[in-house]
């Protein structure tokens, strides 16, 4: 089960908080396919946010085939975003690790290095690169 | 959007058609006109004195209007089948003063036929109000609370709250509003929440209803007037904000600097300028320093051809 945080100043329209924040337990694995969202009832007695908020949230998590409505039961997890080749002990992890020592001891410091990261991301994830597909293909790409 | 509103634009909880409402002192509100979907949780907001409370009050039957029609669900607000499915939380929570909150729900299980007794008592226990307290012995915002809970006990379609959150501390606000919530997810309840201060409706409401000076200037899905207007900033000299054909809503001078509210949904709005998309604050505050700005209404918020409503 999930908890919502919603930040009413973040500017973030709050069904997208929702949409995120359910993504997120997706891919760190707390939440799993089988699993039941928690009810709209559920939410908004906790959140105090307009009950079509959340129910649009969980639209737009349907319409991207992550859960799916089961009449009279809920809303459950069809897929899990978390990936295999992201996690702690995955080769592309190593590799990072190994890059940010190497920047260290070339004298960068932490905003120096997370600078540079960030502009070869958004060079090599020009075409927004957030669908499932495309993402792999340009890690493949830049592994082979 | 579309399907979420096919699903509600059926049925209309609250339609207005020519409305006004004169006192002594003159119009209190005057050729009001919009309707308001069913199952939607709408903010009426306006200054004080605007007219909120008096539109609440002949929704409620407790005045009657000097022009126009108002329908709830299809009726006139003074018939049975009206009277049955609304609760008005007013702002001076008319509560007998030596009954004990216990006393009072009972009096209201004995008075409505669709009572609830479970709603009502769990609104009173999330307030943490004691059962065997007197009404007379309660703070303000206690006694909102045994109102509130009275007003869902009586299990209403169309709730019309008249700020109800004005003297409530933060935690309680936010428990009232989840157990308010949680009501309009359960059975699709219709809620009307005035205020002054839309800070506290934020993430609450899906619809929006600003009341100036005793006329409607904005009403509508949330969403969709905010995303109809640009606040733009540029130079003073040389641009004119309603080059483009824009409806310019507000616009104020800083030096050189010049920002404008404007009406442009689709249409670009030409170059030099900065656009951003204005919070639902920005709009509303626009609207209220300039009155001679057009109202707008949403499609969706258009009171329906007069000979369906008479």
């Amino acid at each position: 089960m999930v908890e919502y945080h919603i930040d009413r100043r973040s500017g973030v329209a709050t069904y997208l908080q929702i949409v995120q924040q359910t993504k997120q337990a997706l891919r760190l694995g707390l939440l799993q396919p089988g699993d039941r969202l928690p009810t709209a009832k559920a939410v908004v007695t906790a959140t105090a946010v307009n009950p079509n908020t959340v129910l649009k949230a969980y639209r737009e998590l349907e319409r991207e085939g992550l859960v799916e409505p089961r009449p009279g039961l809920g809303t459950f997890v069809r897929r899990s975003l978390a990936r295999p080749e992201a996690a702690a002990d995955s080769p592309l992890r190593a590799e990072l690790a190994a890059w940010a020592d190497r920047a260290r001891a070339a004298g960068l410091d932490r905003e120096d290095a997370a600078a540079l990261v960030t502009s070869v991301l958004d060079e090599r994830f020009r075409d927004g690169g957030t669908a499932g597909a495309t993402t792999v293909e340009s890690t493949n790409g830049e592994n082979g | 959007m579309t399907d979420e509103n096919g699903d509600i634009a059926g049925s209309s909880a609250l339609e207005a058609t020519g409305l006004g409402r004169k006192y002594r002192r003159g119009w209190a509100l005057r050729d009001v006109a919009f309707r308001l979907p069913a199952g939607c949780v709408c903010a009426l907001v306006g200054p004080n004195g605007s007219g909120k409370s008096t539109l609440l009050s002949l929704a409620a039957d407790l005045l009657a209007p000097t022009t126009g029609i108002l329908r709830i669900f299809g009726h006139a607000p003074s018939a049975p089948e009206a009277r049955a499915r609304i609760a008005f939380v007013a702002q001076d929570k008319p509560l007998y003063p030596r009954f004990t909150v216990a006393d009072t729900l009972r009096l209201g299980r004995e008075l409505n036929p669709r009572w609830d007794q479970r709603a009502a008592e769990r609104v009173v226990a999330e307030a943490d109000v004691p059962l065997a307290a007197r009404v007379g012995s309660l703070s303000g915002g206690q006694r909102t609370c045994v109102a509130l809970a009275l007003a869902l006990g009586k299990r209403a379609e169309l709730l019309l709250l008249d700020e109800p959150m004005s003297d409530q501390d933060p935690l309680r606000r936010r428990r009232m509003m989840g157990a308010l919530m949680a009501e309009a997810a359960e059975h699709g309840t219709t809620v009307v929440i005035s205020t002054h201060v839309l800070a506290e409706l934020d993430g609450v409401c899906d619809h929006l209803l600003l009341i100036g000076d005793g006329r409607i200037r904005l009403a509508g899905e949330s969403d969709a007037i905010q995303s109809a207007h640009r606040l733009i900033t540029g130079a003073r000299d040389g641009l004119d904000p309603g080059a483009g054909g824009h409806t310019v809503v507000e616009r104020r001078t800083t030096g050189r600097q010049l920002t404008a509210l404007v009406r442009s949904a689709t249409a670009p709005v030409g170059d030099g300028w900065i656009v951003r998309e204005p919070s639902l604050e920005d709009v509303l505050l626009g609207y209220l320093r300039s009155p001679d700005a057009p109202p707008l209404i949403t499609a969706g918020a258009r009171a329906s051809s007069r000979d369906v409503v008479r």
